[in-house]
């Protein structure tokens, strides 16, 4: 068993604010240029797939959107870390996430659209499918990470959630359970400061990070919107976990930019002012600065990608409008997994009724 | 005083009304400060009647309804609100071990006078755990009253009663229909909540529904050729059968429409009623018209889904063929 390291305080940081990279006593990160500039490719198209689909959900192509505006270093970074066959397991904001494990957008759409609960095929990604009761996948994760123990692999699991969730029942007894049994899981809480309209300082009066301590693995806070940290910091713990040491909670503090959702009126409970401080702290700015200042990449290059991810998103606005619908009946497929004499009959039914229907020529 | 108001609306002033006759009703839920409920429901009743009135909790549902089964011990009268219908999971364990059965575990000595509020029902294009129909589960559970309004004024009555009863009362909100205006009458209470209520009088084919579907129950009757007595049951337990059967004493013919699945859903239990007690009037097989034995559709194909006038029409004519 290896020993805790000591919770930092304050947040483990390797990219400042104002883009300037400064060295950690137990985190460092070694990347090579394209990787540094391929993370911020990655995080200027998921802020765009971001602008896109909030603006299509307000044009009435998505029937709502939850934003991941401002979170896109925890999400990348934390989903850069992971290996292949790692399995990840997002809420329903990890939209960078999903976009790291290959998860195809329009797949994301579609849950938003409401064409389909699931979009992707969680196995083939090995991203669950997102989930919001919340916390519910907190638990479903570790059972995964169980049987990667079981099936004595080096295979690791990152189970998502946010600063509101760490209330819920299945969240602490997933922590208990991963104590347990020395789950490889990485516990990835991403606070965005809020829960809807509750401020997260109202309902965590010690901080996230720091309740690991009472379940006995180590609690890390990380600066959430500096990628090389949030980078850092996931390797650490998924190393830690595939090493038979059990789980870490990583506590990324970030902040929501956008509404809790396209339903939400952030303007009744929060002020103004907190978002433009945020806004100094833009993970996607400072990562820019960073490259521009060591000579990584020049205006051309930062051009291009602004072009390249209009460009896309142009495709994809395109796509979700000339989305298809599922036929009717598809309501009644896959509630089992093996023939189910009663469904199938409901289902004939269904269909004779809408055939009727067509028969009079009366709209059903 | 007397007006139009929302269903919403209609609720929100039960609210104020039971907080301003009893000083030990207190509202408890997820982001009903402030934000005033993610449907507004509890708009405003923070500004007016504080912290000390209405809390705002931690994001847990069996945190929120065991507390307050605590509270209740103490002398509170707290009111719930679980955000929506697929989130009163978490809090299952709370309602089924411990909310239902506290008094007649004490042998009535400690009373639970909590109401749960739940928005529930679909057609509101929400993403998944945010349409279903689950009041079965907690109709089924004896020590559990459940009731569930159509309209602004049978929102305004049944909510005050609920939260005037002594047992514990869950009870759901019809979400689709938040925002249908109507007359408000809040001098009296001219609705009994326990009873069901005839909401159109008819003669050849009674139609029993409930929340949300009370109004699909009416588009029908306007519709159909035939005449249609619809009758909104407000209470879901206990079931108010007397009703049922006077009325299809006079009709002899019953259809029942629910937005939840058919397979043991309420349906079934006033089918297994009326069959036995109004078995020498009946003239024919009672129908259903509900929700499919299938988990709650993606939004795109909720229409398939809901019952919808064209169905319950549909079962009107059966039962008038037979
Ligand atoms: C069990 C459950 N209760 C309530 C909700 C409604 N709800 C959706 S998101 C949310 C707040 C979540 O806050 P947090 O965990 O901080 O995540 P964030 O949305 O900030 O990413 C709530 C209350 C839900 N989805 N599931
Ligand atoms: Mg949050």
């Amino acid at each position: 068993m290896t020993t805790a390291p000591q919770p930092q305080n304050p947040a483990v940081q390797l990219l400042t604010p104002e883009g300037e990279l400064v060295t950690h006593e137990s985190y460092s990160l070694d990347l090579t240029h394209a990787q540094y500039k391929s993370l911020y490719r990655e995080m200027v198209f998921v802020r765009r797939l971001d602008q896109e689909a909030t603006a299509l959900q307000r044009q009435g192509e998505l029937g709502l959107w939850a934003s991941s505006l401002g979170q896109e270093a925890a999400q990348v970074g934390s989903a850069f870390a992971l290996e292949k066959n790692d399995f990840a397991f997002p809420t329903y904001r990890e939209h960078g996430v999903a976009w790291m494990r290959g998860v195809d957008p329009m797949k994301i759409m579609e849950v938003y659209r409401g064409i389909s609960n699931g979009g992707w095929d969680p196995l083939e990604h090995r991203c669950n499918s997102y989930t919001i009761v919340i916390g519910n996948q907190v638990l479903n994760g570790v059972g995964y990470a169980m049987g990667c123990t079981l099936d004595q692999s080096e295979d690791a699991v990152i189970t998502y959630f946010g600063d509101g969730a760490t209330a819920q029942g299945d969240v602490n007894e997933g922590f208990v359970f991963a104590s347990t049994f020395d789950a490889p899981v990485v516990f990835f809480c991403q606070n965005n400061q809020w829960a809807i309209s509750q401020p997260s300082e109202k309902f965590v009066k010690t901080p996230i990070y720091k309740r690991a301590d009472g379940f006995g693995f180590p609690g890390v806070l990380v600066d959430g919107n500096d990628i090389l940290a949030v980078i850092a910091v996931t390797k650490a713990a998924l190393d830690r976990a595939r090493s038979g040491a059990g789980p870490t909670l990583i506590e990324a503090f970030t902040y929501r930019m956008g509404a809790h959702t396209t339903s939400d009126d952030p303007t009744r409970y929060r002020h103004e002012n907190d978002l433009q401080n945020w806004k100094l702290r833009d993970p996607i700015e400072r990562l820019k600065v960073m490259l521009a200042r060591n000579g990584i990449a020049d205006r051309n290059f930062f051009d291009a990608i602004d072009i390249d991810a209009d460009a896309w998103a142009h495709t994809l606005r395109a796509a979700v409008r000339s989305m298809g619908e599922p036929a009717p009946e598809s309501i009644f497929d896959n509630v089992y997994a093996d023939s189910h004499e009663a469904l199938d009959a409901q289902r004939a039914a269904f269909l004779d009724y809408h055939e009727g229907f067509a028969d009079s020529g009366v709209q059903s | 005083m007397t007006n139009d108001l929302t269903i919403a609306k209609a609720l929100n002033q039960a609210l104020r009304t039971a907080m301003e006759e009893d000083s030990k009703v207190l509202l408890f839920g997820e982001d009903i400060g402030k934000l005033g409920g993610v449907f507004r429901v509890t708009d405003e009743l923070h500004k007016d009647f504080g912290d000390h009135r209405v809390l705002d909790s931690p994001l847990a549902e069996s945190g929120i309804v065991g507390t307050a089964i605590g509270l209740a011990m103490r002398g509170y009268r707290p009111v719930l609100e679980i955000q929506f219908d697929g989130f009163v999971f978490p809090a299952f364990d709370q309602i089924i071990s411990q909310l239902a059965k506290v008094h007649r575990r004490t042998n009535g000595s400690v009373k639970l006078p909590i109401t749960i509020r739940i928005p529930y029902g679909g057609g509101i294009g929400a993403v998944e755990h945010h349409s279903e129909s689950p009041e079965t589960f907690f109709t089924h559970i004896p020590g559990l009253r459940v009731l569930t309004p159509s309209d602004p004024q049978s929102a305004y009555s049944c909510l005050l009663s609920a939260i005037r009863s002594n047992d514990p009362v869950i009870f759901f909100e019809p979400k689709r229909r938040y925002w249908d205006k109507g007359f408000v009458d809040r001098t009296e209470s001219p609705v009994d909540p326990w009873r069901a209520r005839i909401v159109r009088t008819g003669s050849d084919v009674t139609v029993v529904a409930y929340g949300p579907m009370v109004k699909t129950a009416l588009q029908a009757a306007n519709a159909s050729e035939y005449s249609l007595e619809v009758i909104d049951l407000q209470s879901l337990s206990p079931l108010d059968d007397r009703s049922i059967a006077d009325s299809v004493e006079r009709t002899g013919r019953l259809v029942i429409v629910h937005e939840a699945p058919g397979n043991l859903g309420l349906g079934a239990e006033i089918a297994a009623r009326i069959g036995k007690s109004c078995f020498y009037t009946l003239e024919a097989p009672i129908e259903r018209v509900t929700g499919y034995d299938i988990p709650y559709p993606p939004s795109k194909l909720e229409e398939h889904y809901l019952p919808d006038h064209d169905r319950i029409l549909v079962a009107v004519d059966s039962a008038m063929e037979a």
